[in-house]
């Protein structure tokens, strides 16, 4: 995914009221009314969140009779989301030698670095 | 279950790492600044970690690549400010493969009844750095599913 794509994407996840309107779409579509209720907030103002949520492609929005419908549209999150996952495992994976070496550590065993290596069995390191 | 609290706000560039580990502050330091134990734990176990230089004083170089299983290299560079301490490591990080984008990091450890909690706050540039920097650092293919999705609104409502 392009990064300005992903920018686009976070500026629009800045907003606390954006990821309200987000929220209640995890539940279905709804009007722009709808979106507005819980908010103290003119759907004029309403409309400009959710054109911002549009041009991110986090909602589309369709015409039902008379009401503008938005959509969630799961996609771009699900981008940020694996964005955000590879920090995560590279940190995850990390923390985890991290324990098990100041493990080795307090056992006293040498200075540690001979006991980490002594645990580079593949089989023992995948336990989690 | 992830025990590594990562925080990475909407629209800011900065990006936090929490994490408790069950050992005394010092050993902890160690672990982060020691050369010879950095190798046996910072990555993941897929890449190979070898230090070029790990000069860690005020001003010091430093200096490491991980190197992926198909030969790949990834050379990561930069500088100590202030005497590192467990009080504040704080130091500069630039990946070669995209130079001219520099984060600064801050990590600090704290004890707390035998154990130490590891906080790194990560300021980068810009917005457009850290999402882009992350993107282009971390080259572990992940696929990840809808579960994730609700992680992360959780992670940004906290935000």
């Amino acid at each position: 995914m392009a990064t300005d794509r992903l920018s686009l994407v976070f500026r629009a996840l800045a907003d606390p009221t954006r990821r309200s309107i987000l929220n209640r779409l995890t539940e279905g579509d709804a009007t722009v009314a709808e979106l507005a209720a819980p908010f103290r907030m003119s759907q004029p103002a309403v409309s400009r969140h959710l054109r911002v949520l549009e041009d991110a492609g986090l909602i589309s929005r369709t015409r039902r009779a008379t009401a503008r419908l938005s959509r969630l549209e799961a996609e771009p999150l699900r981008d940020v989301t694996t964005w955000l996952a590879r920090y995560q495992r590279f940190w995850d994976e990390s923390h985890e030698r991290l324990d098990d070496l100041l493990a080795a550590l307090q056992a006293g065993q040498e200075d540690g670095r001979g006991a980490a290596r002594g645990r580079a069995d593949p089989t023992e390191r995948r336990r989690r | 279950m992830s025990k590594t609290e990562i925080t990475a706000d909407p629209g800011v560039p900065l990006i936090v790492i929490t994490r408790d580990f069950d050992a005394p502050r010092d050993l902890v330091f160690r672990a982060y600044t020691d050369p010879g134990l950095l190798v046996e734990w910072l990555g993941p176990r897929a890449l190979t970690l070898t230090v070029d230089r790990y000069d860690v004083r005020d001003g010091g170089r430093w200096r490491y690549i991980h190197t992926d299983p198909e030969g790949h290299e990834h050379g990561f560079h930069g500088i100590f400010h202030g005497d590192p301490s467990p009080d504040g490591i704080v130091q500069t990080f630039e990946y070669e493969g995209v130079p001219g984008h520099v984060k600064l990091d801050t990590t600090t450890l704290e004890e707390r009844g035998g154990q130490t909690r590891v906080r790194t706050v990560s300021s980068f540039q810009s917005v457009a750095d850290r999402d882009g920097m992350v993107a282009s650092g971390m080259e572990q293919g992940v696929r990840e599913g809808n579960e994730r999705l609700a992680e992360l609104l959780a992670k940004l409502r906290t935000g």
